[in-house]
Protein backbone atom coordinates (compact mmCIF):
# COMPACT_ATOMS: atom_id res chain seq x y z
CA UNK A 1 0.00 0.00 0.00
CA UNK A 2 1.80 3.53 -0.96
CA UNK A 3 1.71 5.68 1.99
CA UNK A 4 0.98 8.74 0.22
CA UNK A 5 -0.60 10.48 2.94
CA UNK A 6 -3.21 13.17 2.60
CA UNK A 7 -2.61 14.62 5.79
CA UNK A 8 -4.44 17.65 6.34
CA UNK A 9 -8.08 18.89 5.71
CA UNK A 10 -7.94 23.12 4.98
CA UNK A 11 -6.20 24.93 7.45
CA UNK A 12 -8.21 25.95 10.62
CA UNK A 13 -7.51 29.29 12.01
CA UNK A 14 -7.12 29.55 15.80
CA UNK A 15 -10.01 29.57 17.64
CA UNK A 16 -12.21 28.07 14.78
CA UNK A 17 -12.89 24.33 14.01
CA UNK A 18 -12.39 22.65 10.82
CA UNK A 19 -13.80 23.94 7.82
CA UNK A 20 -16.57 21.31 6.18
CA UNK A 21 -14.43 20.21 2.69
CA UNK A 22 -17.45 19.06 0.49
CA UNK A 23 -14.93 17.90 -1.97
CA UNK A 24 -15.05 14.62 -2.82
CA UNK A 25 -12.71 12.57 -1.39
CA UNK A 26 -10.91 10.30 -3.26
CA UNK A 27 -11.90 6.17 -2.37
CA UNK A 28 -8.78 4.96 -0.74
CA UNK A 29 -8.11 1.65 -0.28
CA UNK A 30 -6.96 1.64 3.68
CA UNK A 31 -7.96 -1.16 5.65
CA UNK A 32 -7.47 -0.96 8.97
CA UNK A 33 -7.41 -4.65 10.98
CA UNK A 34 -6.80 -3.88 14.38
CA UNK A 35 -8.94 -5.44 16.54
CA UNK A 36 -7.28 -3.63 19.84
CA UNK A 37 -5.98 -0.60 20.72
CA UNK A 38 -2.87 -0.91 23.62
CA UNK A 39 -1.01 2.01 22.46
CA UNK A 40 0.65 4.56 19.89
CA UNK A 41 4.50 3.14 19.40
CA UNK A 42 2.85 -0.10 17.31
CA UNK A 43 0.91 2.23 15.24
CA UNK A 44 1.64 3.00 11.87
CA UNK A 45 1.46 7.46 10.33
CA UNK A 46 -1.02 5.84 8.29
CA UNK A 47 -3.38 4.19 11.33
CA UNK A 48 -3.08 7.12 13.20
CA UNK A 49 -4.34 9.52 10.29
CA UNK A 50 -7.57 6.90 9.66
CA UNK A 51 -8.10 7.00 13.57
CA UNK A 52 -8.12 10.83 13.44
CA UNK A 53 -9.93 11.15 10.23
CA UNK A 54 -12.61 8.92 11.78
CA UNK A 55 -12.94 10.96 14.49
CA UNK A 56 -13.47 13.90 11.97
CA UNK A 57 -16.63 12.02 10.83
CA UNK A 58 -17.78 11.42 14.44
CA UNK A 59 -17.64 14.98 15.40
CA UNK A 60 -20.80 15.47 13.42
CA UNK A 61 -23.01 13.14 15.59
CA UNK A 62 -22.35 15.14 18.56
CA UNK A 63 -24.12 18.24 16.75
CA UNK A 64 -27.18 16.76 16.07
CA UNK A 65 -30.33 16.74 17.97
CA UNK A 66 -30.17 12.80 18.06
CA UNK A 67 -26.93 12.51 19.77
CA UNK A 68 -26.81 8.87 18.74
CA UNK A 69 -26.13 6.62 15.65
CA UNK A 70 -27.06 2.92 15.58
CA UNK A 71 -23.08 1.85 14.76
CA UNK A 72 -22.31 -0.83 17.60
CA UNK A 73 -25.86 -1.65 18.71
CA UNK A 74 -26.27 -4.97 20.58
CA UNK A 75 -22.62 -4.72 21.51
CA UNK A 76 -21.52 -4.45 24.89
CA UNK A 77 -18.53 -2.40 26.27
CA UNK A 78 -16.94 -2.91 29.80
CA UNK A 79 -15.44 -0.15 31.73
CA UNK A 80 -12.90 -1.91 33.58
CA UNK A 81 -10.73 0.92 35.65
CA UNK A 82 -8.69 -0.49 38.37
CA UNK A 83 -7.25 3.44 38.98
CA UNK A 84 -9.56 6.29 39.59
CA UNK A 85 -10.73 8.68 36.56
CA UNK A 86 -13.27 11.13 36.05
CA UNK A 87 -12.79 12.55 32.27
CA UNK A 88 -11.74 8.99 30.60
CA UNK A 89 -13.98 6.88 32.11
CA UNK A 90 -17.11 9.09 31.36
CA UNK A 91 -15.87 10.03 27.80
CA UNK A 92 -15.50 6.05 27.23
CA UNK A 93 -19.25 5.76 28.66
CA UNK A 94 -20.48 8.48 26.84
CA UNK A 95 -19.12 7.69 23.25
CA UNK A 96 -20.43 3.86 23.93
CA UNK A 97 -23.44 5.16 24.09
CA UNK A 98 -23.53 7.36 21.13
CA UNK A 99 -22.95 4.19 19.39
CA UNK A 100 -25.80 2.73 20.32
CA UNK A 101 -23.86 0.08 22.58
CA UNK A 102 -24.84 -1.25 26.42
CA UNK A 103 -22.28 -0.60 29.02
CA UNK A 104 -21.04 -2.65 32.23
CA UNK A 105 -19.51 0.35 34.23
CA UNK A 106 -16.57 -1.17 36.81
CA UNK A 107 -14.94 -0.47 39.33
CA UNK A 108 -12.41 -2.05 41.15
CA UNK A 109 -13.03 -0.75 44.80
CA UNK A 110 -16.74 -2.25 44.60
CA UNK A 111 -16.03 -5.72 43.26
CA UNK A 112 -14.61 -8.90 43.86
CA UNK A 113 -11.35 -8.00 43.42
CA UNK A 114 -11.11 -6.23 46.82
CA UNK A 115 -12.31 -10.11 48.12
CA UNK A 116 -8.75 -11.20 46.33
CA UNK A 117 -9.77 -12.17 42.99
CA UNK A 118 -6.90 -12.15 40.31
CA UNK A 119 -7.58 -9.97 37.31
CA UNK A 120 -7.46 -12.81 34.50
CA UNK A 121 -10.45 -14.86 36.79
CA UNK A 122 -12.26 -11.09 36.65
CA UNK A 123 -11.81 -10.79 33.14
CA UNK A 124 -13.06 -14.28 32.29
CA UNK A 125 -15.81 -14.16 34.12
CA UNK A 126 -16.99 -10.96 32.82
CA UNK A 127 -16.40 -12.49 29.25
CA UNK A 128 -18.75 -15.13 30.11
CA UNK A 129 -21.50 -13.03 30.53
CA UNK A 130 -21.03 -11.94 26.60
CA UNK A 131 -19.43 -9.21 26.33
CA UNK A 132 -17.60 -7.64 23.69
CA UNK A 133 -15.03 -5.10 24.45
CA UNK A 134 -13.24 -4.20 27.49
CA UNK A 135 -11.79 -0.63 28.24
CA UNK A 136 -9.20 -0.77 30.80
CA UNK A 137 -7.30 1.58 32.93
CA UNK A 138 -4.76 -0.49 35.27
CA UNK A 139 -1.58 0.79 37.12
CA UNK A 140 0.29 -2.25 35.66
CA UNK A 141 1.96 -1.57 32.97
CA UNK A 142 1.36 -4.47 30.18
CA UNK A 143 -2.31 -5.12 31.77
CA UNK A 144 -4.38 -4.55 28.92
CA UNK A 145 -2.04 -6.91 26.45
CA UNK A 146 -2.08 -9.70 29.39
CA UNK A 147 -6.12 -9.42 28.94
CA UNK A 148 -5.76 -9.78 25.00
CA UNK A 149 -4.11 -13.07 26.40
CA UNK A 150 -6.57 -14.43 28.01
CA UNK A 151 -10.16 -13.01 26.50
CA UNK A 152 -11.51 -13.02 22.70
CA UNK A 153 -12.76 -9.64 23.12
CA UNK A 154 -11.43 -6.41 21.84
CA UNK A 155 -9.45 -4.70 24.18
CA UNK A 156 -8.59 -0.60 24.68
CA UNK A 157 -5.80 0.32 27.28
CA UNK A 158 -7.76 3.53 28.78
CA UNK A 159 -4.19 4.22 30.47
CA UNK A 160 -1.60 1.63 31.94
CA UNK A 161 0.83 2.37 34.58
CA UNK A 162 3.69 4.76 33.39
CA UNK A 163 3.56 2.76 30.08
CA UNK A 164 1.03 4.55 27.69
CA UNK A 165 -2.44 5.96 27.51
CA UNK A 166 -3.21 6.08 23.61
CA UNK A 167 -6.51 8.06 23.49
CA UNK A 168 -5.42 11.03 25.37
CA UNK A 169 -2.64 11.00 22.98
CA UNK A 170 -4.93 10.97 19.88
CA UNK A 171 -7.00 13.49 21.50
CA UNK A 172 -3.72 15.90 22.18
CA UNK A 173 -2.92 15.54 18.71
CA UNK A 174 -6.23 16.01 17.16
CA UNK A 175 -6.64 18.92 19.00
CA UNK A 176 -3.49 19.92 17.44
CA UNK A 177 -4.66 19.33 14.15
CA UNK A 178 -7.78 21.33 14.60
CA UNK A 179 -6.36 24.36 15.97
CA UNK A 180 -2.81 24.53 14.09
CA UNK A 181 -4.37 22.52 10.71
CA UNK A 182 -1.33 19.65 10.60
CA UNK A 183 1.48 17.99 12.70
CA UNK A 184 4.20 18.06 10.80
CA UNK A 185 7.15 20.29 11.06
CA UNK A 186 5.33 21.54 14.57
CA UNK A 187 7.55 22.11 17.71
CA UNK A 188 5.72 20.44 20.58
CA UNK A 189 7.04 20.90 24.38
CA UNK A 190 5.87 18.33 26.92
CA UNK A 191 6.58 20.06 29.79
CA UNK A 192 6.38 18.47 33.74
CA UNK A 193 6.58 14.95 35.44
CA UNK A 194 7.93 12.96 31.96
CA UNK A 195 9.29 9.95 33.98
CA UNK A 196 5.61 9.10 35.48
CA UNK A 197 3.31 9.89 32.30
CA UNK A 198 1.96 7.82 30.31
CA UNK A 199 0.67 10.61 28.02
CA UNK A 200 3.88 11.72 26.93
CA UNK A 201 5.23 8.45 26.16
CA UNK A 202 2.08 8.03 24.03
CA UNK A 203 2.37 11.63 23.01
CA UNK A 204 6.34 10.83 21.97
CA UNK A 205 5.15 8.17 19.88
CA UNK A 206 2.25 9.37 18.03
CA UNK A 207 3.38 13.28 17.41
CA UNK A 208 7.23 11.79 16.00
CA UNK A 209 5.27 9.20 13.37
CA UNK A 210 3.34 12.16 12.06
CA UNK A 211 6.40 14.78 12.29
CA UNK A 212 6.64 17.11 14.56
CA UNK A 213 9.67 17.91 16.55
CA UNK A 214 8.84 16.70 20.10
CA UNK A 215 10.88 18.44 23.25
CA UNK A 216 10.55 16.47 26.98
CA UNK A 217 11.06 19.52 29.59
CA UNK A 218 11.31 19.03 33.36
CA UNK A 219 13.59 18.70 36.62
CA UNK A 220 16.32 15.87 35.71
CA UNK A 221 14.79 13.80 38.26
CA UNK A 222 11.33 13.85 36.20
CA UNK A 223 13.19 13.82 32.46
CA UNK A 224 14.75 10.35 32.29
CA UNK A 225 17.19 10.35 28.90
CA UNK A 226 15.49 7.47 27.65
CA UNK A 227 13.11 9.80 26.16
CA UNK A 228 15.60 10.56 23.08
CA UNK A 229 15.75 7.17 22.58
CA UNK A 230 12.01 7.52 21.59
CA UNK A 231 12.57 10.84 19.16
CA UNK A 232 12.48 13.32 21.69
CA UNK A 233 14.85 16.21 22.68
CA UNK A 234 15.13 16.76 26.13
CA UNK A 235 15.66 19.93 28.45
CA UNK A 236 15.67 21.38 31.48
CA UNK A 237 15.33 24.89 30.72
CA UNK A 238 11.70 25.57 29.98
CA UNK A 239 12.38 29.16 28.72
CA UNK A 240 14.45 28.30 25.75
CA UNK A 241 11.86 25.33 25.14
CA UNK A 242 9.44 27.38 24.90
CA UNK A 243 10.81 30.08 22.61
CA UNK A 244 10.35 28.32 19.51
CA UNK A 245 7.18 26.10 20.45
CA UNK A 246 4.02 25.81 18.67
CA UNK A 247 1.99 23.82 21.15
CA UNK A 248 2.68 23.02 24.84
CA UNK A 249 1.51 20.31 26.61
CA UNK A 250 1.48 20.39 30.57
CA UNK A 251 1.27 17.41 32.63
CA UNK A 252 0.55 17.24 36.31
CA UNK A 253 2.88 16.32 38.63
CA UNK A 254 1.56 12.79 39.57
CA UNK A 255 2.23 12.61 43.67
CA UNK A 256 0.51 9.13 43.76
CA UNK A 257 3.12 7.57 41.61
CA UNK A 258 6.09 9.14 43.44
CA UNK A 259 8.12 7.27 46.15
CA UNK A 260 10.81 9.39 47.12
CA UNK A 261 11.33 13.43 46.88
CA UNK A 262 11.98 14.49 43.31
CA UNK A 263 12.12 18.18 43.57
CA UNK A 264 12.96 20.16 46.63
CA UNK A 265 9.59 22.50 47.02
CA UNK A 266 6.34 22.82 44.71
CA UNK A 267 7.12 26.55 45.00
CA UNK A 268 10.97 26.45 43.42
CA UNK A 269 8.85 23.53 40.70
CA UNK A 270 6.66 26.96 39.73
CA UNK A 271 9.18 29.01 39.91
CA UNK A 272 11.17 26.72 36.78
CA UNK A 273 8.46 24.84 34.79
CA UNK A 274 4.99 26.72 36.04
CA UNK A 275 3.11 27.99 32.74
CA UNK A 276 2.74 31.92 33.77
CA UNK A 277 1.39 34.93 32.41
CA UNK A 278 4.76 36.19 32.38
CA UNK A 279 6.24 33.21 30.88
CA UNK A 280 4.11 33.26 27.80
CA UNK A 281 5.66 36.63 27.02
CA UNK A 282 8.58 35.39 25.49
CA UNK A 283 6.53 32.85 23.48
CA UNK A 284 4.58 32.78 19.42
CA UNK A 285 1.78 34.62 20.03
CA UNK A 286 -0.59 31.84 18.77
CA UNK A 287 1.03 28.85 21.29
CA UNK A 288 -1.56 26.26 21.76
CA UNK A 289 -1.77 25.13 25.66
CA UNK A 290 -2.75 21.88 26.02
CA UNK A 291 -3.74 19.72 29.79
CA UNK A 292 -4.67 16.37 29.65
CA UNK A 293 -6.21 16.99 33.22
CA UNK A 294 -7.23 17.37 36.03
CA UNK A 295 -5.30 20.53 36.67
CA UNK A 296 -2.96 21.78 39.88
CA UNK A 297 -3.88 24.92 39.40
CA UNK A 298 -1.33 27.35 40.24
CA UNK A 299 1.39 24.25 40.03
CA UNK A 300 1.85 23.53 36.23
CA UNK A 301 -0.36 26.13 35.13
CA UNK A 302 -1.52 29.17 36.09
CA UNK A 303 -5.37 29.94 36.81
CA UNK A 304 -5.55 32.93 34.14
CA UNK A 305 -3.60 30.56 31.98
CA UNK A 306 -5.48 27.60 31.81
CA UNK A 307 -8.89 29.79 30.77
CA UNK A 308 -6.73 32.21 28.78
CA UNK A 309 -7.46 32.35 24.80
CA UNK A 310 -4.41 30.28 24.24
CA UNK A 311 -5.61 26.87 25.51
CA UNK A 312 -7.77 24.71 24.60
CA UNK A 313 -7.93 22.48 27.33
CA UNK A 314 -11.44 22.23 27.42
CA UNK A 315 -12.04 21.43 23.60
CA UNK A 316 -9.64 18.51 24.21
CA UNK A 317 -12.54 17.00 26.44
CA UNK A 318 -15.15 17.60 23.40
CA UNK A 319 -12.86 15.99 21.02
CA UNK A 320 -12.12 13.31 23.69
CA UNK A 321 -16.09 11.74 22.58
CA UNK A 322 -15.05 11.84 18.95
CA UNK A 323 -11.81 10.09 19.85
CA UNK A 324 -13.29 7.55 21.71
CA UNK A 325 -16.43 6.87 19.10
CA UNK A 326 -13.50 6.21 17.01
CA UNK A 327 -11.50 3.91 18.17
CA UNK A 328 -14.52 1.82 19.78
CA UNK A 329 -15.99 1.74 15.95
CA UNK A 330 -12.36 0.77 14.34
CA UNK A 331 -11.44 -2.00 16.98
CA UNK A 332 -15.04 -3.73 16.84
CA UNK A 333 -14.97 -3.75 13.16
CA UNK A 334 -12.02 -5.24 12.77
CA UNK A 335 -11.69 -8.71 11.83
CA UNK A 336 -8.17 -9.41 12.73
CA UNK A 337 -7.94 -12.63 15.14
CA UNK A 338 -8.32 -11.58 18.90
CA UNK A 339 -6.95 -13.82 20.93
CA UNK A 340 -3.57 -13.13 19.69
CA UNK A 341 -0.94 -11.12 21.06
CA UNK A 342 -0.59 -8.09 18.13
CA UNK A 343 3.11 -7.94 18.97
CA UNK B 1 -32.71 -5.60 -24.25
CA UNK B 2 -30.78 -8.66 -24.91
CA UNK B 3 -27.66 -9.05 -22.01
CA UNK B 4 -24.46 -9.01 -23.61
CA UNK B 5 -21.15 -9.28 -21.62
CA UNK B 6 -20.72 -5.62 -20.86
CA UNK B 7 -23.48 -3.16 -22.74
CA UNK B 8 -23.03 0.46 -22.17
CA UNK B 9 -26.55 1.74 -21.38
CA UNK B 10 -25.30 5.65 -21.22
CA UNK B 11 -22.32 7.29 -22.04
CA UNK B 12 -21.13 10.95 -20.74
CA UNK B 13 -24.00 12.49 -22.91
CA UNK B 14 -26.53 10.29 -22.04
CA UNK B 15 -26.09 10.68 -18.23
CA UNK B 16 -26.37 14.54 -18.92
CA UNK B 17 -29.21 14.39 -20.72
CA UNK B 18 -31.02 11.98 -18.37
CA UNK B 19 -29.80 14.10 -14.91
CA UNK B 20 -31.42 17.13 -17.41
CA UNK B 21 -34.89 15.17 -17.52
CA UNK B 22 -34.76 14.37 -14.00
CA UNK B 23 -34.16 17.77 -12.66
CA UNK B 24 -36.70 18.94 -14.92
CA UNK B 25 -39.22 16.58 -13.30
CA UNK B 26 -38.26 17.58 -9.78
CA UNK B 27 -38.47 21.17 -10.32
CA UNK B 28 -42.44 20.80 -11.18
CA UNK B 29 -42.49 18.65 -8.43
CA UNK B 30 -41.35 21.02 -6.14
CA UNK B 31 -44.26 22.15 -4.03
CA UNK B 32 -44.65 25.87 -3.47
CA UNK B 33 -43.48 27.98 -0.15
CA UNK B 34 -41.49 25.11 1.21
CA UNK B 35 -37.83 24.78 2.08
CA UNK B 36 -36.09 22.32 -0.55
CA UNK B 37 -33.51 20.22 0.38
CA UNK B 38 -31.13 17.86 -1.67
CA UNK B 39 -29.29 15.18 -0.23
CA UNK B 40 -26.94 12.66 -1.59
CA UNK B 41 -25.53 9.56 -0.58
CA UNK B 42 -22.16 9.08 -0.26
CA UNK B 43 -20.23 8.83 -2.66
CA UNK B 44 -21.84 9.01 -6.41
CA UNK B 45 -25.19 10.25 -4.85
CA UNK B 46 -23.40 13.24 -3.46
CA UNK B 47 -21.76 14.16 -7.07
CA UNK B 48 -25.50 13.73 -8.46
CA UNK B 49 -26.59 15.94 -5.86
CA UNK B 50 -24.66 18.38 -6.79
CA UNK B 51 -25.66 18.08 -10.20
CA UNK B 52 -29.26 18.53 -10.10
CA UNK B 53 -28.61 21.23 -7.26
CA UNK B 54 -26.10 23.15 -10.16
CA UNK B 55 -29.11 22.33 -13.11
CA UNK B 56 -32.26 23.38 -10.82
CA UNK B 57 -30.51 26.75 -9.57
CA UNK B 58 -29.73 27.35 -13.29
CA UNK B 59 -33.18 27.07 -13.96
CA UNK B 60 -34.28 29.41 -11.30
CA UNK B 61 -35.19 27.17 -8.23
CA UNK B 62 -34.68 29.36 -4.93
CA UNK B 63 -34.08 28.43 -1.77
CA UNK B 64 -32.42 24.60 -2.42
CA UNK B 65 -30.10 23.69 0.43
CA UNK B 66 -27.30 21.04 -0.23
CA UNK B 67 -26.26 18.40 1.88
CA UNK B 68 -24.42 14.52 1.77
CA UNK B 69 -25.34 12.21 3.83
CA UNK B 70 -23.12 9.20 5.01
CA UNK B 71 -25.31 6.01 5.82
CA UNK B 72 -21.85 3.93 7.33
CA UNK B 73 -23.33 3.55 10.44
CA UNK B 74 -26.78 2.86 9.79
CA UNK B 75 -26.31 0.23 7.32
CA UNK B 76 -28.08 -3.39 8.47
CA UNK B 77 -25.13 -5.00 7.31
CA UNK B 78 -22.37 -3.31 9.70
CA UNK B 79 -21.41 -6.01 11.25
CA UNK B 80 -20.37 -8.51 8.33
CA UNK B 81 -18.83 -5.32 6.34
CA UNK B 82 -15.58 -5.85 8.65
CA UNK B 83 -12.83 -3.50 8.17
CA UNK B 84 -13.93 -1.88 4.53
CA UNK B 85 -16.31 0.20 6.16
CA UNK B 86 -15.32 3.58 5.89
CA UNK B 87 -16.62 6.05 7.57
CA UNK B 88 -17.06 9.52 5.80
CA UNK B 89 -18.62 13.06 7.37
CA UNK B 90 -22.15 13.53 6.99
CA UNK B 91 -22.50 17.42 5.76
CA UNK B 92 -25.82 19.04 6.31
CA UNK B 93 -25.56 22.46 7.23
CA UNK B 94 -28.97 23.01 7.24
CA UNK B 95 -31.81 22.54 9.47
CA UNK B 96 -34.27 19.56 7.86
CA UNK B 97 -37.77 19.82 9.73
CA UNK B 98 -40.29 21.30 8.03
CA UNK B 99 -38.10 21.03 4.69
CA UNK B 100 -38.95 18.98 1.39
CA UNK B 101 -36.18 16.41 0.81
CA UNK B 102 -34.73 14.81 -2.27
CA UNK B 103 -32.40 11.95 -1.40
CA UNK B 104 -30.38 10.94 -4.20
CA UNK B 105 -28.27 7.98 -5.28
CA UNK B 106 -26.76 6.35 -7.86
CA UNK B 107 -28.05 3.09 -8.00
CA UNK B 108 -31.58 2.05 -6.53
CA UNK B 109 -31.04 -1.85 -6.57
CA UNK B 110 -31.76 -3.96 -2.48
CA UNK B 111 -33.23 -0.46 -1.14
CA UNK B 112 -31.57 -1.02 2.38
CA UNK B 113 -28.92 1.98 1.50
CA UNK B 114 -32.34 3.92 0.81
CA UNK B 115 -33.46 2.62 4.29
CA UNK B 116 -30.20 3.52 6.19
CA UNK B 117 -30.37 7.16 4.74
CA UNK B 118 -34.06 7.26 5.76
CA UNK B 119 -33.04 6.46 9.34
CA UNK B 120 -29.72 8.80 9.37
CA UNK B 121 -32.65 11.31 8.12
CA UNK B 122 -35.12 10.98 10.52
CA UNK B 123 -32.33 11.65 13.20
CA UNK B 124 -31.17 14.84 12.07
CA UNK B 125 -35.23 16.23 12.19
CA UNK B 126 -38.73 15.72 10.90
CA UNK B 127 -38.73 16.39 7.54
CA UNK B 128 -41.92 17.81 5.49
CA UNK B 129 -41.18 14.91 3.41
CA UNK B 130 -38.37 12.73 1.96
CA UNK B 131 -38.25 11.93 -1.84
CA UNK B 132 -35.70 9.98 -3.71
CA UNK B 133 -34.53 10.09 -6.88
CA UNK B 134 -31.70 7.91 -8.82
CA UNK B 135 -29.99 7.62 -11.91
CA UNK B 136 -30.49 3.85 -12.22
CA UNK B 137 -33.44 1.85 -11.11
CA UNK B 138 -32.65 -2.34 -11.02
CA UNK B 139 -34.64 -4.85 -10.18
CA UNK B 140 -33.78 -6.74 -6.73
CA UNK B 141 -35.65 -4.94 -4.32
CA UNK B 142 -35.96 -6.55 -0.30
CA UNK B 143 -37.33 -4.19 1.20
CA UNK B 144 -40.67 -1.97 -0.08
CA UNK B 145 -38.62 0.92 -1.30
CA UNK B 146 -39.65 2.81 -4.33
CA UNK B 147 -38.05 5.54 -6.47
CA UNK B 148 -40.16 8.95 -7.47
CA UNK B 149 -37.49 9.99 -10.30
CA UNK B 150 -35.79 7.32 -11.85
CA UNK B 151 -33.07 8.70 -14.83
CA UNK B 152 -32.83 5.00 -16.14
CA UNK B 153 -35.01 2.01 -15.72
CA UNK B 154 -33.13 -1.50 -16.18
CA UNK B 155 -35.12 -4.62 -16.40
CA UNK B 156 -32.58 -7.36 -16.29
CA UNK B 157 -32.49 -9.02 -13.13
CA UNK B 158 -29.29 -10.60 -11.52
CA UNK B 159 -26.94 -8.41 -14.14
CA UNK B 160 -24.45 -5.99 -11.98
CA UNK B 161 -24.61 -2.59 -12.84
CA UNK B 162 -22.01 0.16 -12.71
CA UNK B 163 -22.13 3.98 -12.15
CA UNK B 164 -18.79 5.88 -13.01
CA UNK B 165 -19.04 9.62 -12.28
CA UNK B 166 -16.14 12.09 -13.52
CA UNK B 167 -15.45 13.42 -10.26
CA UNK B 168 -15.52 10.05 -8.09
CA UNK B 169 -14.17 7.85 -10.95
CA UNK B 170 -12.83 9.65 -13.39
CA UNK B 171 -14.99 8.22 -16.02
CA UNK B 172 -18.39 9.07 -17.14
CA UNK B 173 -20.98 5.82 -18.03
CA UNK B 174 -23.61 3.34 -17.04
CA UNK B 175 -23.03 0.02 -18.21
CA UNK B 176 -24.73 -3.32 -17.35
CA UNK B 177 -23.19 -6.85 -16.74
Amino acid sequence: MSVDLPENEPAAQAGQTIQSNSSIEQARDYVWSRPHLLGLEDLSAEELLHILKTAESFQEVSTRSIKKVPALRGRVIVNLFFEDSTRTRMSFILAAQRLSADVLDFAASKSSVSKGESLRDTVRNIEAMGVDTFVIRHSAAGAPHYITRCTNCHVINAGDGQHEHPTQALIDIFTIRERKGRIKGLNVVIVGDIAHSRVARSNVWGLTKLGAKVTVVGPTTLVPKAFEKMGASVSHNLDAALKEADVVNMLRIQRERMTSQVFPSTEEYVRLFGLTRQRLRGTKPDLLILHPGPINRGVELASDVADGPNSSILRQVSNGLAIRMAVLFLVNQATGDTCADPQ
Amino acid sequence: MAAASSDILLDGAGIHATMDRLAGEILSSLPAGVPVGIIGIRRRGEVLAQRLVHELNRRGAAGLEAGSLDITLYRDDLAELGPQAILRKTEIDFDINGRYIILVDDVLYTGRSVRSAIDALVDLGRPKAIRLAVLVDRPGRELPVQADFVGLKVEQSDVPVTVLLTESDGAEEVRVG
